[in-house]
């Protein structure tokens, strides 16, 4: 259980997936403007990464693999280097999945999420996830911890630069360094808070 | 029709450059600075694939019905992606651990997707391909940059060749340790943005509020 305690805060706060590998910068910086979107992107980020690590985990172990395909009778053959296009195709139809079944089930959550599904796909904190899994080598239980933990941190991260951005419309800000600039300097701020977590073992 | 090839080939280096201005592929682009060799390792990755995505795409642009291009553009980007790997792995290991996960995200790459979506799909091959080669040349200019500037302040060296001798070797330079972590990465790019819109005063983004005196009348 300890274990499991330390791996989600560690995917939470000291490998933060936004401001320790700046997995997914693009939506991060794009979409911070406000805090009720940042909240809605951040809720659909947190549920597609849930559900693809552990489901990457699952067709890395029993498919692609080296030795993985043995049950087939087929033990010598490696197709690791099938993986990338293989997460990004699971990571694709399972957003489509999740879109159509909040359409048809929970229509409410589905206005919701709806706008930020699609965006989801192209995300590279999602894959970034699933390869960090791989890379890592985590066990189906540990991934399905670290998916939660990687996008809650994720989430975290964009919903509280948003606050800022929020606050930020009112300050005087040099021309040159207006919109863009700035963000990038108060995610770099907030990067260095997010360091004070690192060395941490609980 | 006809293509203003300079400028289709010169312009996103610095006028519309993909990291600074579209904000497009920053991810890697803070990644994989704090040493100039996997920055240049990544930017030569990334321009290939952009470039051979692009050709790809607008040869066949004809023949792809709309509703199912971007799964075939992902497709398509991702088998470019798993070449450069392998050829990455089999040439360059030491390389290809260093960037360890980010030579797959090219696959997430916006500029990637971006450049295939916005122009490849609906231009020629030979406009696509000097496109494709004008976005890569301005993102590798900003990654080697950022690399530069983090390497040669954060561990006195180019490319493993120490440049400014270190105080623990007897020499004078203090290593500054924020260049080679997460946040300077994020402060270099500020900057050099900031720096940027000094110089080309027309990218500056217009401010969503303006705080000015307001005159009150005493008479109302």
């Amino acid at each position: 259980m300890e274990h499991y305690l330390s791996l989600l805060f560690k995917a939470v706060f000291v490998e933060n997936l936004a401001l320790a590998f700046f997995l997914g910068m693009c939506t991060f910086l794009a979409i911070s403007k406000r805090i009720s979107t940042a909240i809605g992107l951040g809720v659909a980020v947190i549920v597609v990464q849930s559900i693809t690590v552990p489901v990457n985990a699952v067709i890395h172990q029993y498919l692609l693999q080296d030795g993985a395909l043995a049950w087939l009778g087929l033990g010598e053959l490696d197709l690791s280097f099938l993986g990338l296009i293989t997460y990004i195709g699971v990571i694709a139809a399972m957003v489509q999945i999740l879109e159509m079944t909040l359409d048809r089930y929970f229509p409410a959550l589905y206005q919701a999420l709806g706008i930020f599904l699609p965006l989801i796909t192209v995300n590279c904190a999602i894959l970034g996830g699933s390869l960090f899994m791989v890379e890592r080598g985590y066990d189906i239980a540990e991934s399905s911890v670290y998916g939660f933990g990687s996008g809650l941190g994720w989430a975290l991260a964009l919903v509280l630069l948003a606050g800022i951005r929020e606050k930020l419309k009112y300050s005087d800000v040099p021309d040159g360094l207006q919109g863009l600039g700035i963000t990038f300097i108060s995610t770099g701020l907030m990067a260095m808070a997010f360091m004070s977590f690192s060395g941490i073992q609980l | 029709m006809e293509y203003n090839q300079r400028k289709l080939l010169f312009e996103p280096i610095v006028d519309n450059n993909p990291i600074t201005l579209q904000i497009l592929g920053i991810c890697s682009a803070l990644a994989v600075t704090t040493k100039l060799a996997p920055a240049i390792t990544m930017s030569i990755a990334l321009t290939a694939v952009l470039v051979g995505s692009s050709v790809i795409i607008s040869l066949i642009r004809q023949h792809m019905p709309s509703s199912i291009r971007i799964i075939i553009q992902m497709t398509i980007i991702a088998s470019l992606v798993i070449v450069v790997d392998e050829v990455l792995k089999a040439f360059a290991w030491e390389l290809s651990k260093q960037l360890s996960v980010f030579v797959g995200l090219i696959i997430t790459n916006c500029i990637v997707l971006g450049r295939a979506e916005a122009f490849a799909s609906k231009n020629p091959p030979w406009p696509s391909f000097l496109d494709a080669l004008g976005h890569g040349l301005g993102y590798s200019l900003i990654l080697v940059s950022v690399a530069t500037i983090r390497e040669l302040l954060g561990s006195g060296s180019l490319l493993g060749v120490q440049l400014l001798p270190l105080v623990e070797d007897g020499g004078w330079y203090v290593p500054n340790g924020l260049m080679l972590l997460a946040p300077g990465a994020f402060f270099i790019i500020g900057l050099m943005i900031w720096g940027l819109r000094t110089w080309r005063t027309q990218q500056v983004e217009r401010a969503e509020y303006r705080i000015r005196v307001v005159h009150r009348t005493d008479a109302g």
